[in-house]
């Protein structure tokens, strides 16, 4: 995946975000679908390019939210970054694999934000535990389904496209 | 480095982003005082700096000042030496000076307890042979010191003069071997001759061996020789037993230490004017 490419998908990951912001299962579990990107980027592409997706990321998740600056940037950066080497060093490409990876990420990300946020006081968390295992079977089924279909899509389009030229 | 070699170093990368945030998240976040984190962190983080920097400041500061101070403490040490032996020579001088106004002081009054003119000389040099006991004195004729004059001390004979000059004066010593001087036993008035024998202990010759001598007994001068003034103390008695002839065989202990000798009095007055002393020493 080329920079152009992970950006693209980071802008995306971030406009559907903005204007989808209100997707909750079950009323109380958001999903950060700007994780599940950089996560996604960040295991197709390695640490490096992970990792700074993750930054870019995180840092315009900040100043859209209107947080601190920086505290969501080092949490997708790091993730990022952690994603990318588990990418490089296992074979993730099944969903199973993905599924966990992105589990894992969502937790470590929640851990670092909201950890970040109290260390400094400036957010409260409390009993944030169900919360967080919800965004994060959230975000693994929907990371896991979103890149299924990202890589089927273009195999459906062309079976279409040849179905319709057969029929003719 | 280049920026592929930066891709290949992914935890580099890392460590300036994280610190990147950190920078960021601490110039947003103020502290439960107040204050900018980022200043208060920059400040906690700096100080430290500042306290190793000063902390090394101080240990050199601190070498240097020891070294420097031992310098001091080297030359002052020196100094103190110097000061130290300066004051040492002083204290010898000045307690040579105390001698001396002691002794002069006792010649003084050895002066004032004998109708005797005398005249106070200073001892200017000591033999020059061995084999001789003699000294020289810095009083002569021009003093009107003549041959054969008495030389007393506080502590008692010292000798007579044998060779007067003009601003000086030999004197042998009780203790040469050719000094001789008549004395007695002051305890038992029992005279004899005592000579010298060249060194220390002087023998006491003539005593008949039935006289009463004891070790102990004082030894003054009888006056019979013509040259000392009767009553002045030859020394004590070391040693004295019966001989084999008519006489005893005795030692007698100088009372003068001629080692130490630095002012004597001459006794001006010659053995045929001489009218005797108010009271001999003790």
């Amino acid at each position: 995946m080329s920079s152009a490419a992970a950006l693209a998908a980071i802008l995306i990951a971030i406009a559907l975000q903005t204007t989808l912001g209100g997707l909750v299962f079950r009323g109380s579990t958001a999903i950060d679908l700007v994780l599940i990107a950089v996560v996604l980027v960040a295991i197709k592409s390695g640490p490096v390019t992970g990792l700074l997706a993750g930054t870019v990321a995180g840092l315009l998740q900040d100043a859209l939210s209107g947080g601190v600056l920086g505290i969501g940037g080092m949490a997708k950066t790091i993730v990022g970054f952690l994603a990318g080497v588990l990418g490089r060093q296992f074979i993730v490409t099944a969903p199973l694999p993905r599924f966990v990876v992105l589990l894992m990420a969502t937790g470590l990300h929640a851990a670092m934000f909201m950890g970040l946020y109290t260390l400094l006081n400036l957010r409260q968390f409390p009993s944030p535990y169900t919360a967080v295992v919800g965004q994060a079977f959230a975000n693994a089924l929907v990371g896991v389904m979103a890149v299924t279909l990202i890589e089927w899509l273009p195999g459906l389009v062309d079976r279409h496209r040849v179905g319709r030229i057969l029929k003719r | 480095m280049a920026i592929a070699d930066i891709k290949l170093r992914p935890g580099v990368i890392l460590g300036a982003a994280i610190a990147l945030h950190v920078v960021l998240i601490s110039a947003q976040v103020n502290t439960a005082s107040g204050l900018p984190m980022l200043q208060v962190v920059t400040v906690g983080s700096f100080s430290e700096v500042q306290r190793g920097t000063m902390s090394l400041i101080d240990g050199v500061r601190g070498v240097w000042s020891g070294y420097v101070a031992l310098r001091q403490v080297q030359e002052e040490n020196t100094a103190l030496k110097q000061e130290l032996q300066n004051l040492q020579v002083r204290f010898q001088q000045e307690r040579a000076a105390a001698q001396r106004t002691d002794n002069l002081r006792q010649l003084l009054e050895l002066r004032d307890r004998v109708h005797l003119e005398t005249v106070a000389a200073e001892v200017i040099a000591g033999p020059a042979n061995p084999d001789f006991r003699t000294i020289t004195i810095d009083k002569g004729t021009s003093e009107g010191l003549d041959k054969d004059m008495a030389v007393i001390s506080p502590a008692g004979v010292v000798g007579r003069v044998v060779l007067p000059s003009g601003r000086a004066a030999q004197v042998q010593l009780l203790i040469d071997r050719n000094a001789a001087a008549g004395v007695l036993i002051e305890r038992t008035r029992v005279q004899g001759i005592v000579m010298g024998g060249g060194d220390g202990p002087l023998t006491l010759q003539y005593v008949p061996g039935t006289a009463d001598v004891r070790t102990g007994d004082l030894v003054v001068t009888s006056g019979i020789d013509g040259i000392y003034p009767e009553g002045f103390v030859i020394g004590t008695v070391d040693h004295a037993e019966r001989g084999v002839g008519a006489y005893h065989q005795i030692t007698v202990r100088p009372a003068v230490d001629f080692a130490r000798l630095e002012e004597v009095l001459v006794v001006r007055t010659l053995p045929a004017s001489r009218g005797g002393i108010e009271e001999p020493r003790q």
